[in-house]
């Protein structure tokens, strides 16, 4: 066996952009090398900018006194607090509108993208109307008329003063609605209300597990129980039986006017609901599209094999075209969760201290650090929506129809 | 790359290209910018640079009644953008010679920085920090002012210590949300914030009762005030709870520009105490008054040279804005229907505080 | 012949339906009335219907329109709408400070703009492509003014550009990339020796000027319409190279793809726009300077990237694999293959997806007016600052909501006709 000489292919310069073989090294080598270049000129500029201004790099300002108030807190502070702290407080604030307002959308948007279908010829066209008109106008503009709304069109709480006031507070004087928020009742809990919350929790669990046996029953026997019911009785009952036999433990504590302003009680600041309200029915408008889409993809041919099964319509809905359709609907539906998030960026126009008002506009505003303050803020955001996205995928990984 | 062979390239090669597009400041100044042709820009002094541009960048606010707005005709007005138009007058013997940048509270100071504008007239107020950690040089002060409250006459409160409890509109971004913070502080009582984005949603939300008080610079409080449907139904509370001397600003490290526009206000002030006035002022030609005739520039001495302006500037400057007296009247006086006394802001031979160094 | 005939000769007219199922009651049983469900659904639609427009009808329809200021429309009727705040304003609503003598040319472009799409979405006039590719020239050109010369020579050099890569790589053999590297160097040495002198001698010869507008003084829609626009086109070729990229094989190419998009899609617009306002500045070399418009313009034009590949990147994700395959088994390169087969496909996927991204960022200029920048919400906000129009409030955000409303309705039903009409082939 004589060994073959492979002739040596001499290595030239041009094959790095000729060759196959090399190419794709020498592109990400290019790409890389303008990549570095790039973030290496931006960041040089950054520090010779910040030179001939005379600032520095420096996030000590977080610890420093803020000295200014934030109206809504979910956590002690005050204006000794330091700026972190304000930054926290909004970054609180952000996630709860994020929060609450997923849930009304969610909830809205099902509704409206349902009633959409609806062979009700008045009601489609509204809902119609209500996603065209609110998907087709800014969202800023939503936020702004509906918090002017509610400025204008609710009375101040001074119109509650007086022997005979021209406004009153609703729902059995507990609840009053003013244009500088609502008030309403908040629990007091008292001795005993500990065994309350332990017999609602063991009331849900009670409901889990009837769902269970509900389940197994149905596929075993065939038989139905009329679930819905039964759990509503389960999750309302005890509770209420037991908070009689301990005597009322958890007592209400109604807001009252007192001086500017009304005492006690939850308030829920007009900002705020301004805020929520605009962002959930804005996405609410995406939402119903969604659903509507969702349930469209669902071939008419399913519904027509339930309904010749003899399933009433709602079942058709409940069983057969909602579960299929939820596998269309949810990946779209977390991305407009996600912009709703990002939208609550916009709190500033109607003043609500989110954490683009604190850390991203008084506390840059105060220190002048804007580098930092824009720093952190992107930062966070990227972080809620990076969670958001690794759940989009662990959702699209779960629900993908086994064997396909 | 691209970097080294800009570095490298004669400046004459592409100077034609410079002077043809990145002078003219039309979007091929971001091609510009992008390829990377951006040396020697910020070279010279901010008053060459103006003078080379051929006008000066003045950022205002937003809007804020009689000191910064823009009228049905579109074009600004106010106390602040006259104080632009005077200097502009100085360099150019041309009030129109002003580019109006509008700029919010939260974005004025990061404008002057980055050089977007060159000198902010935008009702702010001089400040320690301002001063030293933001790295700005005040020029004088235009307007002395403090934080003051209003409310309904109706509410029945005759003073700010009444106000315990309350809620409060202020604007987001100013030194009066400290101020406010501080003060009840000190005086151990509660308040609820209601901010908001600027002083017509202020007022919106005052008249409307979402607030009980409104707290801003005292002179925007009877500006408001005064146009309200029935200005006897609000009151403006006697306190004033901090010194918020207003006036213009510019970048650190600039002497030469800042000397120009310290100067140009001051000039105003002192042809107010000269009694010189836009309509008179050819009558002083003659006068006995070293000063005025080297405020003028009509006698030998050319003052300006020193700072590298034309000789008459300060003539321009009050011959087409008028004094510091005419350019209040206009914009702030019972003229404009604003209606602001000139309490403490007057000219101290009238009893207020307003005073020059000489022009000598 | 006899004259019985069992023939009717003339047709007897249709009687009428019984009145309970003649159509409009037959209509309004079946859709509105069919069950005590939809019987309560549709009153309570009714109802709600009437308690929107009750109070809104008579405010807009008895709305003043000749009062100079707020006060004087308080005088005649404080109850209806003060329209005359748009009949005194929407000069500046439109235009912002656009000189008025000049309002022929965004006027001009506005139609030109139709224009330049028409090859793009009607096949017909697809030979008209390269109007659409000059028009972002003449539109700058327009709306800015000055020379046209600038404009010129950039074309210039992006099609001597196009022509040296033709010649090295057809005329003198060179392989691709260094035919690219050729063009690119090209490209470079243009813009450093010929255009300045280029621009200088034909100005002087041919002097072709219109009055120069600054960026300050653009406001209103047409400052939306430019930054939605710009946004919009610029972001195209960036957003495909970026879908490319994403779906690329080169790990290195992709992750850095990737990163980006995820980043400017992980943080709002507003950030954005303020780091174009606070902070773009800082990134440029020290003492550049240009307006803030332009900024705006390039941090939306990052944005809209993003999003745009991401579009691009589900186009190409709906084409069968066999696409690929095919185009390689003919020996197409892989640019060859993307630009004759795999693109034209893709592209025609996303357009429905494209429109839908341009009526989000053209919804989404306007929080531009957070940056104090004056497009219609920041001119409603500096309007209200104006003495004589302070207190306005929903005149202006129904007018400009609805002129939003009436671009982006128009754009989506535009956009679902087109859904509808690509929907040719298969399934």
């Amino acid at each position: 066996m004589s060994s073959v000489k492979l002739p040596v292919e001499k290595f030239r310069l041009g094959m790095l952009l000729g060759d196959t073989r090399y190419r794709s090294t020498t592109v990400q080598v290019i790409a890389f090398i303008i990549f570095v270049s790039v973030v290496f000129w931006l960041v040089d500029n950054t520090v010779k900018n910040l030179a001939l201004l005379g600032k520095d790099v420096d996030f000590s300002y977080l610890w420093m006194r803020a000295g200014y108030d934030i109206n809504q807190r979910l956590i002690p502070y005050t204006n000794d607090s330091t700026h972190g702290r304000a930054a926290l407080v909004g970054i609180l604030n952000t996630l709860l509108v994020a929060f609450i307002g997923c849930i009304i959308a969610t909830i809205i948007g099902v509704f409206v993208g349902i009633l959409r279908l609806s062979k009700n010829w008045i009601v489609a066209k509204l809902m119609s109307v209500y996603i065209e008109g609110f998907r087709n106008i800014p969202i800023l503009l939503w936020i702004v008329m509906i918090f002017a709304l509610l400025t204008e069109f609710t009375p101040a709480p001074r119109a509650f003063k007086g022997a005979d006031p021209e406004a009153s507070m609703i729902f059995f004087q507990s609840t009053a609605v003013t244009n500088r928020g609502a008030y309403f009742p908040s629990p007091v809990w008292g001795d005993g209300s500990v065994y309350l919350i332990l017999i609602f929790i063991l009331s849900l669990a009670a409901i889990f597990l009837f769902r269970r046996y509900a389940k197994n029953l149905q596929e075993e026997t065939g038989k139905n129980l009329p679930k819905f019911w039964i759990s509503l009785a389960i999750f309302f009952i005890p509770s209420i039986l037991f908070y009689f036999i301990l005597g009322g433990p958890v007592s209400l504590e109604y807001p009252y006017l007192k001086g500017f302003n009304f005492k006690d009680g939850i308030y829920v600041r007009n900002s705020f609901i301004a805020l929520t309200l605009a962002l959930s029915l804005y996405t609410s408008a995406f939402i119903g599209e969604i659903v509507r889409s969702g349930i469209l993809a669902i071939s008419k041919g399913q519904t027509e094999a339930a309904s010749s099964l003899g399933l009433r319509p709602s079942r058709i809905m409940n069983l057969i075209i909602l579960p299929q359709a939820l596998r269309v609907i949810v990946p779209p539906m977390i991305s407009n969760y996600l912009n709703l998030t990002k939208n609550s960026s916009l709190a500033i126009a109607v003043g609500y201290m989110d954490v683009r008002g604190t850390l991203g506009g008084i506390t840059l505003n105060q220190t002048g650090r804007e580098l930092e303050s824009m720093l952190l803020l992107m930062g966070f955001y990227l972080c809620v929506s990076l969670c958001v996205s690794a759940i989009i995928n662990y959702f699209n990984r779960s629900f993908q129809i086994k064997g396909l | 790359m691209i970097l080294t062979i800009m570095v490298g390239t004669p400046a004459r090669c592409w100077e034609g290209f410079y002077k043809e597009v990145i002078m003219k400041k039309s979007l091929f100044l971001s091609v510009a910018a992008i390829v990377g042709l951006t040396a020697g820009v910020a070279a010279a002094g901010t008053l060459d640079d103006t003078i080379a541009r051929g006008h000066v960048k003045c950022g205002v606010s937003t809007g804020s009644p009689g000191f910064s707005g823009v009228d049905d005709s579109g074009k600004n007005v106010g106390f602040d953008v006259d104080y632009c138009r005077a200097l502009a007058a100085a360099i150019f013997n041309d009030p129109m010679a002003v580019k109006f940048t509008p700029l919010s509270s939260s974005v004025r100071f990061t404008a002057l920085a980055s050089g977007e504008v060159d000198i902010l007239a935008r009702n702010t107020t001089w400040t320690y920090s301002r001063d030293t950690d933001l790295k700005q040089t005040f020029l004088g002060v235009t307007y002395y002012d403090g934080q003051g409250f209003m409310a309904k006459t109706s509410l029945g409160v005759s003073s700010t210590l009444e106000l315990d409890g309350a809620t409060i509109c202020i604007q987001v971004g100013t030194t009066t949300e400290l101020n406010l913070a501080d003060y009840f502080k000190a005086n151990g009582m509660s308040y609820e914030p209601l901010p908001t984005s600027d002083n017509a949603e202020s007022k919106q939300q005052y008249l409307a009762g979402a607030c009980d008080a409104y707290t801003t610079d005292a002179s925007a409080l009877h500006g408001t005030r005064i146009n309200m449907e029935n200005p006897s139904d609000h009151i403006v509370l006697p306190e004033i709870v901090s010194k918020e001397p207003l006036g213009p600003l510019v970048r650190h490290g600039d002497d030469e520009w800042a000397d120009v526009g310290r100067w140009v206000l001051n000039a105003l002030v002192i042809a107010e105490e000269k009694g010189i006035t836009s309509a008179n002022i050819d009558s002083f030609s003659d006068t006995k008054d070293a000063e005025i005739h080297r405020l003028l520039g009509t006698g030998d001495d050319d003052m300006m040279a020193m700072m590298g302006m034309p000789k008459d500037g300060m003539y321009n400057a009050i011959k087409h804005v008028g004094n510091y007296g005419e350019i209040f009247e206009r914009n702030l006086g019972a003229s404009s229907g604003i209606n602001i006394e000139r309490g403490v802001n007057n000219s101290w031979t009238n009893g207020g505080i307003l005073y020059s160094p000489p022009f000598r | 012949m006899s004259n019985i005939s069992f023939v009717r000769e003339k047709e007897i007219p249709q009687s009428p339906p019984p009145i309970t199922e003649s159509n409009a009651i037959r209509w309004v049983r079946q859709n509105l009335f069919s069950g005590w469900l939809n019987s309560l659904l549709t009153i309570l639609s009714v109802y709600f219907i009437y308690v929107c427009l009750r109070d809104f009808i008579p405010w807009a329809y008895g709305g003043i329109w000749t009062a100079n200021s707020i006060r004087e429309c308080l005088d005649i009727n404080p109850d209806v709408a003060c329209f005359s705040v748009i009949g005194a304003r929407w000069r500046q609503l439109l235009f912002g400070f656009y000189p008025t003598e000049e309002y022929w040319r965004p006027i001009l472009t506005f139609v030109l703009l139709f224009i330049s799409i028409a090859p793009v979405l009607i096949p017909r006039f697809a030979r008209f492509f390269w109007f659409s590719l000059i028009y972002p020239g003449i539109a700058v050109w327009l709306l800015w003014g000055g020379s046209i010369w600038p404009v010129f020579s950039i074309y210039l050099a992006i099609s001597l550009t196009g022509l040296v890569f033709f010649l090295a790589k057809n005329k003198f053999k060179l392989s691709s990339g260094f035919s690219f590297t050729a063009a690119i160097l090209f490209f470079f040495l243009y813009f450093i020796f010929i255009a300045g002198p280029f621009i200088a001698l034909f100005k002087y010869i041919l002097p072709i000027n219109l009055v120069l507008i600054e960026s300050l003084q653009f406001g209103g829609f047409l400052l939306s319409m430019i930054v939605g626009f710009s946004g919009i086109a610029a972001s195209f070729p960036i957003g495909i190279l970026l879908a490319l990229g994403r779906q690329s094989d080169l790990p290195l190419v992709k992750m850095i793809c990737v990163g980006f998009i995820e980043f400017i899609r992980g943080v709002p617009l507003i950030t954005l726009l303020f780091v174009a306002s606070v902070l773009l500045n800082y990134f440029l070399p020290p003492g550049t300077s240009f307006d803030i418009i332009i900024r705006v313009i390039i941090m939306v034009t990052i944005f809209s990237a993003a999003y745009m590949a991401e579009v691009i990147r589900g186009g190409l994700a709906a084409l069968p694999v066999g696409q690929h395959e095919a185009s390689a088994a003919l020996g197409l390169s892989y640019w060859q293959s993307q630009r004759l087969i795999i693109m034209p496909q893709a592209l025609k996927i996303s357009i429905p997806g494209i429109v839908n991204t341009f009526i989000g960022l053209f919804k989404d200029t306007t929080l531009v007016s957070i940056i104090s920048l004056l497009d219609p919400v920041g001119l409603a906000s500096l309007i209200r600052a104006d003495q004589k129009w302070n207190g306005i409030y929903w005149e202006l955000y129904v007018a400009i909501g609805l002129m939003f409303f009436i671009c982006c309705f128009g754009m989506s039903q535009y956009s679902q006709y087109l859904e509808r009409k690509l929907k040719t082939d298969n399934s």
